[in-house]
């Protein structure tokens, strides 16, 4: 098995956008053969938690995101609502608002969620690293994070990242 | 062309039809044939390059009024 194709990721986005690329190109490189670790870090570590409803996306200050309404009719879907930032800002729960408007979208476009994506890279055996330092420092503990994962710092993902085809940074 | 098992993969974006097939190859013998049903247009090139890297056969490949249909047999 030593000409197996390995690929690690560093998944260091906590917001619901950034979650999807690491579980995406993860559950894919698994599909494909790969030996996958993915190593969490910072922020990173939301994606591992139990309760995924920590994942949020914001629009604000983030001109590459169309804003547009995942429901009504085709012509009122089409409108891209370019709200200033100074707008965006002073309403109430925006990221909220955002968030289920997004997930909504998601669940419209056939895309799977973060957590089925996140289960079908358990099932493929892909190794989940959870960075210790960062648990600490945000003041985390073990029982937020669902099982199955290993507490580990950085010189334990260069074991992985040394032996690796492939190493992304996410 | 006849199939030993079918999945239904429309509706589906990206990984999912190439995820869903993985799994449904796995539930076959080898040599034996899937019959994929997809309407992600991006799951031409990426059926392409899953039997690339896996070594799985595609048989076939062929779109009809915005919906694919891959026959693939197991390696």
């Amino acid at each position: 098995m030593d000409d197996q194709k390995k690929l690690t990721i560093i998944a260091t986005k906590g917001t619901l956008d950034w979650a999807y690329p690491p579980f995406i190109l993860a559950s894919t490189a698994a599909a494909l053969g790969y030996e996958v670790t993915m190593f969490f870090t910072f922020y990173g570590l939301q994606c591992l938690r139990k309760d995924l409803s920590c994942l949020k996306v914001s629009p604000l200050g983030n001109p590459g995101m169309p804003m547009k309404m995942p429901f009504g009719p085709q012509w009122f879907k089409d409108i891209n609502w370019n709200i200033p930032n100074i707008l965006q800002a002073n309403i109430p729960w925006y990221e909220d608002i955002a968030t289920a408007l997004m997930k909504k979208t998601i669940a419209n476009n056939g895309v799977a969620t973060i957590a089925e994506l996140r289960e079908l890279c358990q099932e493929a055996e892909v190794k989940l690293l959870a960075c210790q330092m960062t648990v600490e420092l945000f003041g985390f503990s073990h029982s937020d994070f669902i099982d199955g994962l290993e507490y580990v710092g950085a010189a334990t993902y260069f074991e992985y990242g040394g032996e690796a085809d492939i190493s992304l940074y996410i | 062309m006849n199939a030993d098992k079918e999945l239904d993969a429309r509706g589906l974006n990206c990984p999912l039809p190439i995820l869903r097939a993985k799994k449904a190859l796995a539930e076959i013998g080898s040599g034996q044939v899937l019959k994929i049903l997809s309407t992600d247009p991006g799951s031409v090139k990426d059926f392409q390059a899953f039997a690339k890297q896996t070594g799985n056969e595609l048989m076939s490949s062929t779109e009809a009024g915005g919906e694919y249909t891959f026959f693939m047999k197991k390696k």
